[in-house]
């Protein structure tokens, strides 16, 4: 069905009682071309585009848990495309320019909104930076400005700008085109889509194991019993490690934990997404009047899903930094995930030891932003077996041959990344 | 939070730390090893186990680099 004013106005005379399932009950059939293992962001993306880029429906997309349950859901919904290097900065450029048009391709409400992103600089050296990075994402052909505190100011009002604070602000790195898409609608979204072009979506069905014959997959085993398939896609996030392990081979991953938090709401304050650099600290504000906060992940490998309290207390301290009023407000929720952060920092993606068996991980926390293009890449991988120019630098292999991408520069300690 | 206990300090805050990652055995620096060995050791990490073996700096205590078994799910540190 199609979403409409019409639509609306006729579900209305049923007390909208009965709008559809977005996603349509799918029973396990015995085999498939294509099965996804994980029904986040990325994979229901990558089924998306399948069908309707490539004409591949006969996909499966599994989950142990619900669509978007994992980190698609634990994020803090912020887009943006601001990177240095040209590996990162091209996909999540393409990305935000997918972003743009993508509530209409899919007939569904992902609330993007291009609020733009201001990132804080705190010394001359880090401004410098900036003007470095800015100047690099012009050349790419992104959008970006450097703001004087006098602009901050007239930007966002209610920012401390004073010198009396630890970390005065000297300046800022901006992108028009940032901003926050509703994470939630964006699984969704890709879900909807994807099932109404017949792929099978199964949610709370674990896969315990895959079918290998001579280094060539040749299943999946669930819960609901065996699935014969040509090509699997594992795109797990915090699982990733645990399912290359049931193919047989380790991943470069450390498993870290990430907080966010929203506070109580309160009415309209701020209109942009603010992202303070001595330390991490980033904050929006929802429709609803929450503020939504995050901060650096945990610093330790973890399993838990559970954080410190440290976290909580040292990124709260910055968002005050910033905006004293916040320490008038409670916080309403806490929440945390499983950040799967490679040694380098960045995403892994494509072939793996195991022919037709291929993996999108690694995106730690910083992945959300990327989804679209991961999938619109992805589903080119998948039918073509050709690397797409736009994933070929986030290859497994890179970690052998040393061809790391390493963004911030620090090697390989994912705590720090 | 996590309370670290420290052979030398007893039991701290984990603000007092700094976070080594693995206890790591390297190769022998003097025997040459592969790259494969390096890869192997720098790279790779076997999440399969709950139980790790790790360092911690207490740059706030003792100075000294500690070695602890901790439990990835509860959080819990094993001697």
């Amino acid at each position: 069905m199609k979403y409409s004013g019409f639509s609306l106005l006729k579900n209305a005379f049923s007390g909208h009682r009965k709008w559809p399932n977005i996603v349509a009950n799918s029973e396990l059939k015995s085999s498939y071309d294509i099965v996804i293992v994980g029904a986040g962001g990325h994979g229901l993306a990558t089924a998306h585009y399948l069908a309707k880029k490539h004409g591949v429906n006969n996909v499966l997309v599994i989950d142990s848990g619900w669509i978007g349950g994992g980190n698609t859901g634990r994020n803090t919904t912020i887009v943006r495309s601001d990177y240095l290097l040209s590996a990162s900065f091209e996909l999540k450029n393409f990305a935000l320019q997918l972003w743009k048009s993508l509530s209409q391709e899919l007939n569904f409400n992902l609330m993007y909104s291009p609020r733009g992103y201001v990132d804080l600089a705190h010394s001359d050296g880090e401004l410098e930076h900036f003007l470095l990075r800015a100047n690099a994402m012009r050349l790419g052909g992104a959008d970006a400005e450097i703001l004087s505190p006098e602009e901050i100011a007239a930007m966002i009002p209610g920012i401390n700008l004073s010198d009396d604070t630890r970390y005065p602000v000297s300046g800022a790195l901006y992108q028009a085109d940032g901003g926050v898409v509703r994470h939630d609608a964006v699984a969704w979204g890709f879900a909807r889509s994807a099932s109404s072009a017949g792929i099978d979506i199964v949610q709370n069905c674990p896969v315990s194991g895959f079918s290998i014959e001579n280094n060539k997959i040749t299943g999946v085993t669930t819960a609901q019993g065996k699935v014969a398939c040509g090509k699997v896609l594992v795109s797990t996030a915090g699982a990733s490690s645990h399912l290359a392990g049931m193919a047989g081979f380790a991943l470069p991953i450390e498993m870290i934990n990430v907080q966010a938090f929203v506070s109580e709401p309160v009415k309209p304050v701020l209109d942009t997404v603010v992202n303070y650099n001595a330390g991490l600290s980033y904050l929006s504000q929802t429709d609803k009047g929450e503020l939504v906060m995050g901060g650096s992940t945990d610093g330790y490998a973890s399993f838990a899903k559970r954080g410190s309290f440290a976290r909580i207390e040292d990124t709260l301290a910055r968002a005050i930094q910033m905006f004293p009023f916040i320490s008038n407000l409670r916080l309403m929720r806490h929440w945390s995930g499983t950040a799967d952060i490679p040694m380098d920092g960045n995403a892994i993606v494509g072939h793996t030891p195991v022919e037709n068996l291929f993996f999108n991980c690694g995106w730690g926390y910083a992945g959300f932003k990327a989804t679209p293009a991961v999938g619109w890449a992805m589903a080119e991988l998948l039918t073509t077996d050709l690397m797409p120019e736009l994933l070929r630098p986030f290859s497994l292999q890179r970690f052998e041959t040393g061809a790391l991408i390493d963004d911030v520069g620090i090697g390989p300690y994912p705590w720090l990344h | 939070m996590l309370l670290i206990p420290c052979p030398n300090c007893g039991e701290r805050d984990e603000r007092e730390f700094s976070y080594g990652g693995r206890a790591i055995k390297y190769p022998d620096l003097n025997a040459l090893a592969s790259i494969q060995a390096w890869h192997e050791v720098l790279h790779l990490r076997d999440n399969s186990t709950e139980v790790i073996r790790e360092s911690w700096y207490h740059h706030s205590g003792c100075e000294c680099w500690i070695e602890i078994t901790r439990n990835l799910m509860t959080h819990e540190f094993e001697s």
